[in-house]
């Protein structure tokens, strides 16, 4: 029988709902994993284990008695630290939230709840979510399972690598430029950011509130599309959230086939500076798959691609330096109480200069900048122009194709340090990013090893409300390509 | 007092005084050279013509979301409190003066 900890989500289930597994001996792995692993990988910020071992147990109690909450009862899920849980810290992976504890449950984990999920453990994260490599991380570094001298992606790279170390059978994340699916295609996981307003953001601490997606990291493509059935969905506390109908994307998996389906290749996207060719290979092996499988490869454009980087940079931090004004130290957060006496001002200052790490400082210094008067119509305002080029170029690409394969990172993940400056780290968020200024949805598979043996993701990108097709997509190949596989810690 | 920022590059200083982060000269210094490098990057969407294109503050807009106006328990105040830094008599958040008393 396989180990629990290497279960995915629907396997376990299968097992509770047989009888075959506890949900408490099933949480009591993976505690004893973490405590061995996670010493040296440091994907967790906060574990309460006896809350979970004890909801484990309700759970348990509760399928004896032929009253489970659904299948999933008394399954643990770890969650990002900017997702809110009532009770406990909700940090962000920032000085400026030591200490904060949350004061509800965010849209999300209520709705995990309700199902029998369990909340099981908050996961590292680059700072208020800016980075893509969970360097930037306010409270420690986490490690690639893979290689611990390499990055694990980011910003949700404590989720990523918590799927890949089997210290958590899955995981959310949140995705405003790749921050789902790129640390899960560097940590050999399965990624998926939703549409925009598939998932209610109630609950999530916002950095750039027109990008943020909250997403499920996972070991398979079904367990994506399972935890996407329990999140998404219209929400009375998210006024950006789309009142289309959502689910049935499990179901929907059943008999699928890509056959006849149209796979568009973004001719730009090999054009890029600085793609491995390590990763060209990799997709490329793809689309010969899919071809083998029954679909159509076309090759489409996407023109205003070098473009994306720019308009992303201006506008996500035009909302970071807002949505960050909140943290003033006064309602709740870090204070310097030192600096009181020097009044109102100063206290901000300060507080501030000592809560917020370099990374996140210098996003809202550029926000600030690109806001300014005088600047905002060079920068702000033509960045905004350019996104609707941009998700002009989609609307274009998908008359042509059915679903769009790409990489996910330019290059396999890089070793720890090896940016040396900001702008080289936001360079590789090229493929995307775009998704998230379009607002399309997109999945992160993995599909190879590089000659090092470090995983390889590949994206597909699906239109507006396309979660269906682009799951679907991910399941064949998936069961195409075989097993996961599992890094050795 | 801040000054006016120069239109060659971004005026660090004066910017991080409208965030309200206090900077050290090293920080200063580094991201000056940092913040313009990125601002020379962007600098080339101005290669596109946008005449004309209205820009997208939003990726699925939607406008006049509406709800019933029915009245619901509000966060409990000891909860809420229990997150602020410094806290007077229980019931209300202390901060530094802001009005000063009129001196005579």
């Amino acid at each position: 029988m396989t180990a629990p900890t290497d279960l995915t989500l629907h396997a376990a289930a299968d097992l509770l709902g047989r009888g075959e597994l506890t949900a408490r001996a099933l949480c009591e792995a993976l505690i004893a994993r973490r405590r061995r692993v996670d010493a040296a990988l440091k994907a967790f910020l906060y574990t309460d284990d006896d809350a979970v071992l004890a909801a484990a147990a309700a759970a348990d109690a509760r399928r004896r008695q032929g009253q489970p909450l659904s299948r999933f009862d008394g399954l643990p899920l770890a969650l990002k630290d900017n997702l809110s849980v009532v009770g406990q810290p909700c940090g962000c992976a920032s000085r400026i939230l030591a200490g904060y504890t949350a004061a509800y449950d965010a849209t999300v984990v209520a709705r995990l709840r309700a199902a029998g999920l369990i909340p099981a453990g908050r996961t590292n994260m680059d700072e208020f979510a800016m980075g893509s490599s969970t360097e930037n991380s306010g409270i420690q570094p986490t490690a690639n399972p893979w290689n611990p001298g390499h990055v694990p992606g980011g910003s949700s790279g404590g989720s990523a690598a918590a799927v890949a170390a089997r210290t958590a059978l899955a995981a959310l994340g949140s995705d405003t430029g790749g921050s789902i699916r790129q640390p899960a295609g560097f940590c050999g996981v399965v990624g998926l950011k939703p549409t925009y307003g598939r998932v209610s953001r109630y609950g999530l601490v916002a950095y750039a509130s027109s990008l943020d997606q909250i997403g499920p990291i996972t070991r398979d493509v079904r367990d994506a599309a399972i935890l996407l059935d329990l999140i998404a969905g219209p929400d009375a506390r998210d006024a950006t959230s789309l009142p289309d109908p959502a689910g049935g994307y499990e179901t929907g998996l059943a008999g699928a086939t890509v056959t006849g389906l149209r796979v568009g290749l973004p001719q730009e996207y090999f054009e890029v500076e600085g793609l491995s060719p390590e990763v060209r290979r990799t997709v490329e092996a793809v689309a010969e798959r899919l071809r083998e499988l029954g679909a159509t490869v076309v090759t489409v454009s996407l023109p205003r691609t070098r473009y994306a980087v720019a308009s992303y940079y201006i506008i996500a931090t035009a909302e970071a330096s807002a949505n960050l004004a909140r943290f003033d130290s006064i309602r709740y957060g870090f204070r310097d109480h030192a600096a009181e006496a020097e009044g109102l001002l100063e206290m901000y200052r300060r507080s501030r200069a000592q809560g917020f790490g370099a990374e996140v400082k210098r996003r809202i210094i550029l926000g600030t900048y690109v806001l300014s008067s005088g600047y905002y119509e060079a920068y702000y305002r033509r960045a905004q122009q350019v996104r609707t080029l941009i998700r002009d170029d989609f609307v274009q690409a998908f008359q042509e194709c059915d679903v769009l394969l790409a990489p996910v990172a330019p290059t396999p993940p890089f070793r720890t340090g090896q940016m040396s400056s900001p702008l080289e780290m936001y360079l590789s968020d090229i493929y995307t990013i775009s998704a998230n200024l379009a607002g399309i949805p997109g999945i992160s598979l993995p599909c190879g090893f590089s000659a090092s043996g470090l995983p390889i993701g590949v994206q597909i990108l699906g239109p507006v409300l396309g979660e269906g097709r682009i799951l679907r997509t991910a399941s064949v190949l998936e069961q195409a390509q075989g097993g996961t596989r599992f890094p050795e810690l | 007092m801040a000054q006016r920022p120069d239109l060659a590059h971004v005026d660090v200083r004066y910017i991080a005084d409208l965030a309200r982060i206090d900077l050290s000269a090293a920080e200063l210094e580094r991201f000056q050279a940092e913040l313009d490098d990125i601002l020379g990057y962007v600098a080339q969407l101005s290669e596109l013509d946008t005449q004309g294109i209205e820009p997208m503050a939003h990726a699925m807009p939607r406008c006049n979301v509406m709800r019933e106006d029915v009245p619901q328990a509000s966060l409990e105040q000891d909860r809420v409190l229990a997150n602020a830094p410094a806290v007077v008599d229980a019931a209300y958040i202390r901060v530094p003066v802001v009005i000063e008393e009129a001196s005579s």
